[in-house]
This record gives structure tokens, sequence and C-alpha cells, in this order.
């Protein structure tokens, strides 16, 4: 099974009905997936916080959800992680691609890398980074773990996870 | 006709429907007049009823009522293509523009000037938008609400505000009441 069968398929075990995407050239393989997947409902969203509002209905509608986004996205989502999310003690699992990382071409790109786990540090937000591809094994556990908890939790990927560009 | 009057002539049609409520004075406004389990008042986070709405009116059966604003739904503007092409026909989404930010001191929003909002649902697609006087707010939602057809409604009123108290419920309360009351009608 690929990595990208192997996250969706996760993502359907744990009855994940509703995502919502913002994509990146990394998450473009994820994404095609989810898309054609018949078990979830795929809604992409034209900036991150719109998605992480429509998740926060979803559940409030009894049907989980997730959000796949970049991280450069985390500076546009911070007040609504804070103010929704959490406020209200709601679960998001964050699939987020780790733009700037070893192998990265962009330098713009590392700008917002130097401040990923920083920020997801100071939200609060249980963070977990992929590097090698057997990370993957741990997608259901932090399932599992974020639907506990019902906090927003964020999965980082980066480069060498999904071997280069 | 200011938001709190329509708010007013419009509970007797919505108490016990499905409502997402904008952040600030359309939030204590709604608590004030008409505190409901049915309600789920947004403390935080402007410009995302509209998206809240159609998460919970695409996650289940009831219908859902997003009471939004001009200057938010100016604030997360990209929601308008996204409702549009993710049609919930159990979705209704109330945009009373008053053409200015009332919560903050009633600045003015360009949807009380050159831009209109009606125009912009249709153009991101929305399929079935009415643009209505304050006025007439109540009609337009009996019939909104007797069809089943997503639907977007501009209404234009008046800018304004009365003294209302803040919200002190906790949001956990707020959320899980609705979530309960929401999960037993759905049966
Ligand atoms: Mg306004």
């Amino acid at each position: 099974m690929s990595v990208n069968d192997k996250i969706v398929s996760d993502l359907v075990a744990n009855q994940i009905e509703l995502v919502t995407t913002v994509p990146c050239k990394q998450l473009a393989g994820v994404i095609d997936i989810v898309e054609a997947s018949k078990d979830i409902y795929h809604i992409p969203a034209n900036k991150e916080d719109e998605g992480i509002g429509i998740c926060a209905g979803a559940f409030m509608g009894g049907k989980r959800s997730a959000i796949i986004m970049q991280n450069t996205a985390l500076g546009v989502v911070v007040n609504t992680l804070v103010t929704l999310t959490q406020f209200y003690r709601m679960p998001l699992p964050m699939l987020i691609s780790y733009r700037g990382e070893l192998g990265e071409p962009v330098a713009c790109q590392v700008e917002m890398a130097v401040h990923t786990k920083a920020l997801l540090n100071q939200l609060q937000i249980p963070t977990y980074h992929f590097h090698r591809e057997e990370d993957v094994e741990e997608l259901d556990k932090i399932l599992k773990y974020t639907f506990m908890c019902n906090k927003p939790v964020a999965i980082l990927t980066d480069a060498s996870f999904w071997k280069g560009y | 006709m200011i938001r709190s009057d329509v708010l007013k002539e419009l509970i007797p049609v919505i108490s016990d429907q499905f409502i997402v409520c904008n952040i600030g004075l359309p939030s204590q406004e709604l608590h004030l007049l008409d505190d409901q389990p049915t309600n789920f008042y947004m403390l935080g986070t402007m410009g995302l009823a509209s998206s809240i709405g159609l998460g919970v009116a695409l996650a289940q059966k009831e219908k859902v009522i997003a009471i939004d604003g001009d200057g938010s739904v100016l604030t997360n503007f990209g929601t308008l293509p996204t409702i549009a092409n993710n049609v919930a026909d159990n979705f209704i989404l109330l945009i009373i523009d008053n053409g200015s930010y009332g919560s903050t001191g009633d600045q003015p929003t360009y949807a009380g000037k050159k831009t209109s909002l009606a125009a912009v649902a249709r153009a991101c697609g929305c399929e079935n938008v009415v643009e209505c006087r304050a006025e007439d707010t109540v009609e337009v939602m009996k019939e909104a609400l007797a069809g089943d057809k997503m639907t977007i409604i501009v209404c234009k009123c008046e800018s304004g505000n009365i003294p209302v108290p803040v919200i002190t419920k906790d949001p956990v309360v707020i959320r899980d009441r609705f979530m309960t009351t929401l999960a037993a009608r759905n049966g």
C-alpha cells in the first residue's frame, strides 16, 4: 500500500467522513485519493480558516472531519484554532505538509518552516513529525488520540517523508 | 429597521430551528431575545458563521440557518464559492446586511457602497439568492424554510445597535447543548 493510500485508509478506518483541503504540491497525491474515496466527502476550501470552520460544523453535526493543508497556513489559522477549535473543545486532525525542511528548493518556504514548530508549541497543539516513511504507522494512533482528547492535533510531513518533491 | 428588529420579528419563525449565529452583537442580541439550545453562538472567529453552518448542514439532516453579517461575509469571501459548489439543501444563509461593521462601532462596509452581496453570491454560483427589505425578511425566511433548496438571503436593513450584555455561557456548554439537541432531533 502506498503512503497516500495508507493515510486515507486510516482516515476512513477512524470514521472520518469529511475532509477539507487546501492544496500543496507535496499533498497532491493524498488529496487525489481523498477526492476519489467513496467514504469521504471532500470539500476543497479557499482558505484554511474557512476549512476549519467547516470541520467544526461537521463535528457539531455528528461527523468526524479532518483538514489537509500546508504549514505556511499556520499563519492564517491561529485565531480560528484558538477561538473556535480549542475554545469549544473540538477534535481536529491536521495533516500538514512541512515545507521548508531538508530538500526544499524554495528559500521562502524556510521562513515559515522555522516558525512552524514554535507556533504549534505556543498554541499547545500536540504535534507529530513524520520524517521517515515508516512514521506513517503512527497515524492510526494519532487519530484515535485526537478524537479521545477533543483537541486539534498536528501531523507534520516533511520532504524526506514524501521522498522529495 | 435595524438588525435587532429583524431578529425580533424572525424569532417566532426560527426559534426551534438550528442556528449558527455570527460573533458579537448578532449572537448577543439573539441570546438576549431568545436563548435556545438550538442556537450556536460564535464567541470568536469573525467570518466563519457560514462555514460552520455549511459544515453542520452537510453532516446531518435537520435544517440549519447561519445568521451572518455583511462585514463577516466580506471577511470570509471565499465561503460563497464553497457554499455554491457544495450544495446542502437543508442550509439557509441569512446575511443581515446593514452596510456596517455593527459590533465594532458601525464603521461602513463596502456592502453598503458599490458592492452587492447578492450579486456576488450569484456570481459565485449560488442558485437561490433572495435580496429583500428588512420588513420582508420573515416572509422570505418562511418560504426558505418551507422549500427544500439551499437559500442565500440578503436582508438589507439599517445600521444601528441596542445595548446588550456579552454572553458569559461557557463555550463547551453552548456547543454541547447544540450538539445534543441536534443529535436527538436527527433521531
Ligand atoms: Mg454589518
